[in-house]
């Protein structure tokens, strides 16, 4: 139960610890307010699921809230809300995650849930048939809204062998036909100590919670995850094209592009250019969302919303493990036809491939950057968050370097991402283009009297 | 020497003389500020005959002022990294932004010009009328927005400030002109309509003189208080279907009408709400219809007390074979609570839990200046958050269930349903 491994970087006054079963452990002190914030993070997401059985890394995460041995179901609510505190969890491409924020007197309950969580959740079978209409009903509310349906299928356009396609919720029929036993099996897989790693941040003192940590996860054995898919998309050889014609009374553009991994060379370069482009949105996908981009002097926002073309712009680009999608999302004011939307949004495109940004487009957008990494530093939550986050997707100490990183960007380096990454053969492109009332297909059956739900 | 916890927020409040009031608390979590300007302005004080002013002026306030066009305040704003964010609510229009600590002084200044001094530009008033009618088409196809918004109008009557639309109809946004914008801003911004609130790494005192520097020198008359009828609970039971037909989930909202802020039963209200459907996962409601019954992904009870009796709502989304079983669940757990009112463990819990809650609710400079915003627009008391826990911890469960019992009857329930459904549940 000794470490193996000890350093600690004075600069983040971040301390790192990997216990003998491969537990990491990253702790950050932080006195301002008496709260603490505990973060599991999973290598696993929704890019390690085969074909049949999408959508169960997101359920398992259901799963993993309804008792274990040693906290009987009924008894897990009440844990940290006795300290105030609040609980939650997520999924995503590349990652499951879990996390507590509570009074600084809740830590060692929110390790011990946290290692309880690891190694001893239950599965009971009623349990995982209830939590199965939960995920549909989840699966559905988000069916709802037309922008969430399109960003769907034009993922799943964008990649055609990479598993980051599948939504993060699953398909529906995988979700009405994978077993308990595929759930567990998933669960036992990936959910040991050598696949994940543990933050704590806050009002704690380094020594005490590591005490703790190896108290609740240092018995708890490693496991071997196995071979993951390693199937790289294969580049895009031409634009591809999606239409969803629905029942509705808006219409949406969404365009997306292979960008880089948060590992390449250019993925700060295309930070920049995203900010030029829709406004600075910083990194942190737990806070970002929360605050809207300055944007009113972003290339598209003037392009796009200025003209009345549409009523909002944003841009989209998150550091990955693998290389994702840059996706620019507009929403088309009533009455303007998406033809002319798109062509006013490839000619602001076009343009930035062909001329690159200015020296005063690159400062500002470092500079809204540089404001954001405060703004979005703003709890323990969030501090936390982005210590799991990096290092579930690349290494912990980048987030100690994002400012230095942001700040060399050349305007060469954004003009070269712009031109190789905006190009029309990496590009693909989604409609949704609503129908009027009792023309649509029935979205529960795909049948009705408009065309197909989905053409490509 | 007492603990920060103990000290509490401690803000400095201060009134300008032209009745403006400035409030500034130092938190150095990160050096940055957030600045929070509300002005009584909300949708309740829209024209009757034109739904959608006070929303509508929310959009174009902040695109050009007398002496800043639209492109100039742009470029100030995105500059800095700063994000405006002008949101309106029934009762206030509020500008909020995180600002860097260097940015204070300049940033005031700019949302001080967009407050007192707004241009409503022609183009810009036409451009952003046509993202209000995109909004307002988004929300018809919305079953969510449908569900709540149905619910309020017929719970307090389409007409009513807390009942019609707060972004008007696209008819009425038509009939919106720059003339009509002008007059509201001249009847309901004036520095006694304001509050301010800075909360970051500055000094109290240097914050309040930047405010009084921004704003000091601003005359206007204070804006008459015009007259909010209350609305009592329906004594029958009502449902509307919203049938929409090309979605996959369906939208319930449930509610009644409740009580005022100021009612001394407020925090009886707040524990049988938490109690009802927020204590965890959705509290009574959650555990019966998300965790036993597995037929929603979310449901969970709001409770609005207001400056008159506000909603206390019930939502969930359900599958459009779950809409019977859903609104007789919550049927059910109404009438249990009503019957029986809480047990003494859920009393212990929803306290301890509401109390324990504060220090985190209080953590960020954007929490804590709204949570200020609150304080003044209440008239709770600087030391609020002192007074809090034994404002709770003072509440009887007969109190409690004494609530439970004059609010939660379903036998005077409105339910509105969106979404795929067509049917029609007892």
């Amino acid at each position: 139960m000794a470490t193996l491994e000890r350093s600690t970087m004075a600069a983040a006054s971040v301390t790192e610890d990997i216990l003998d079963n491969g537990l990491r452990v990253l702790i950050q002190e932080m006195h301002t307010a008496p709260l603490a914030s505990v973060w599991c993070w999973y290598r696993v997401g929704s890019k390690d699921e085969p074909t049949g059985r999408t959508g169960v890394s997101h359920w398992v995460e259901h799963m993993n809230f309804k008792g274990t041995t040693n906290i009987p179901r009924d008894k897990v609510k009440g844990i940290i809300e006795q300290f105030g505190g609040y609980w939650n969890g997520y999924t995503w491409i590349d990652q499951t995650t879990y996390t507590e924020t509570a009074t600084r007197d809740a830590l060692d309950r929110m390790l011990f849930i946290e290692s309880e969580r690891m190694a001893n959740c239950l599965y009971d079978p009623a349990d995982c048939e209830s939590e199965r209409t939960v995920i549909i009903s989840e699966l559905q509310g988000g069916e709802n809204d037309p922008d969430t349906l399109l960003d769907q299928e034009l993922t799943a356009i964008a990649f055609k062998a990479h598993p980051y396609r599948h939504p993060t919720i699953g398909w529906l029929s995988d979700l009405q036909t994978m077993t308990r036993e595929d759930l567990y099996a998933h669960y036992r897989r990936f959910y040991v100590p050598n696949n994940a790693t543990l933050v704590i941040v806050g009002d704690v003192d380094t020594t005490e919670v590591m005490r703790g940590v190896v108290r609740h996860f240092g018995r708890i054995a490693s496991g071997d995850v196995g071979r993951r898919p390693q199937t790289r998309e294969p580049e895009q050889a031409g634009e591809r094209r999606v239409t969803l014609s629905r029942e509705g009374t808006t219409a949406y553009l969404k365009l997306g592009y292979h960008a880089p991994a948060v590992g390449d060379s250019d993925f700060f370069p295309m930070l920049v250019l995203d900010a030029v482009l829709t406004g600075a949105k910083g990194v942190n996908l737990w806070a970002s969302f929360r605050t809207p981009p300055p944007q009113r002097s972003a290339r598209l926002y003037r392009a796009l919303v200025d003209t009345g073309l549409a009523s909002s712009v944003s841009g989209g680009l998150v550091p990955t493990a693998e290389p994702f999608l840059y996706t620019m999302s507009c929403t088309a004011t009533s009455g303007t036809p998406l033809a002319k939307l798109e062509e006013a949004a490839l000619a602001e495109l076009d343009l930035v491939r062909r001329q690159g940004i200015t020296a005063l487009e690159r400062d500002k957008a470092v500079h809204q950057l540089h404001a954001r990494l405060v703004f979005e530093n703003d709890s323990v939550t969030n501090i936390a968050h982005q210590l799991g986050y990096f290092e579930t997707v690349a290494s912990w100490q980048l987030v100690s370097t994002l400012r230095e990183r942001i700040e060399s960007v050349t305007l060469d380096q954004v003009g070269a991402a712009a031109a190789a990454r905006l190009a029309a053969l990496n590009r693909s492109v989604g409609w949704f283009e609503p129908l009027p009332a009792g023309a649509g297909v029935d979205a529960r059956t795909g049948r009705g009297a408009g065309r197909e739900p989905v053409s490509s | 020497m007492t603990s920060a916890t103990e000290r509490g927020l401690a803000p400095v409040r201060v009134l300008l003389d032209n009745d403006a009031v400035v409030i500034a608390k130092q938190s150095q979590t990160t050096p940055a500020v957030t600045i929070h300007a509300a002005c009584a302005a909300g949708t309740v004080f829209d024209p009757p005959e034109l739904p959608g002013v006070a929303h509508f002026v929310s959009r174009t306030i902040d695109r050009g002022t007398l002496t800043r066009p639209a492109g100039a305040i742009a470029e100030e704003l995105d500059g800095r990294g700063v994000s405006l964010t002008v949101t309106v609510n029934r009762h206030a229009l509020s500008l909020v932004c995180t600002c860097l600590v260097e940015d204070l002084q300049a940033i005031l200044a700019l949302v001080a010009d967009i407050v007192m001094h707004p241009a409503f530009p022609p183009d810009e008033v036409d451009t952003r009328r046509g993202e209000i009618v995109t909004l307002i088409r988004q929300d018809e196809d919305n079953p969510a927005v449908m569900a709540s918004e149905g619910l309020l109008a017929d719970l307090y009557g389409s007409t009513h400030g807390y009942g019609r639309r707060p972004r008007g109809t696209v008819t009425s946004v038509g009939a919106i002109d720059r003339a009509a914008l002008e007059r509201f801003h001249v009847e309901r911004f004036a520095p006694a309509s304001l509050s301010l609130v800075m909360v970051g790494d500055v000094e109290p005192d240097a914050a309040i003189a930047a405010a009084a520097a921004a704003w000091s020198l601003w005359r206007a008359p204070r804006p008459s208080v015009p007259r909010l009828d209350a609305v009592s609970s329906s004594p029958v039971r009502r449902l509307r279907v919203i049938p929409m037909m090309n979605k996959a989930q369906v939208d319930i909202a449930y509610g009644f009408t409740s009580i005022r802020r100021a009612d001394p039963a407020y925090y009886a209200y707040w524990l049988m709400n938490n109690i009802l459907g927020q204590y965890s996962l959705g509290g009574r409601l959650g555990d019966s219809i998300r965790e036993r019954q597995g037929m929603a992904y979310y449901v969970f009870s709001a409770l609005d007390a207001n400056v008159i009796p506000g909603p206390l709502t019930i939502r969930a989304g359900v599958s459009p074979a779950h809409v019977e079983p859903a609104i007789a669940s919550i049927d059910e757990e109404l009438a249990r609570l009503a019957a029986d009112g809480p047990t003494d463990a859920e009393m212990a819990e929803s306290t301890q839990y509401l109390v324990g809650s504060m220090p985190r609710n209080l953590e960020t400079n954007t929490g804590i200046a709204s949570f200020l915003q609150t304080v003044e627009f209440f008239g709770l008391g600087l030391d609020y958050d002192l007074r809090v826990p034994a404002l709770l911890r003072g509440v009887s469960r007969d109190e409690v269930h004494e609530a439970a019992r004059r609010t939660l009857v379903p036998s005077g329930a409105t339910v509105v349903v969106a979404g795929p459904y067509a049917g029609h549940p007892a």
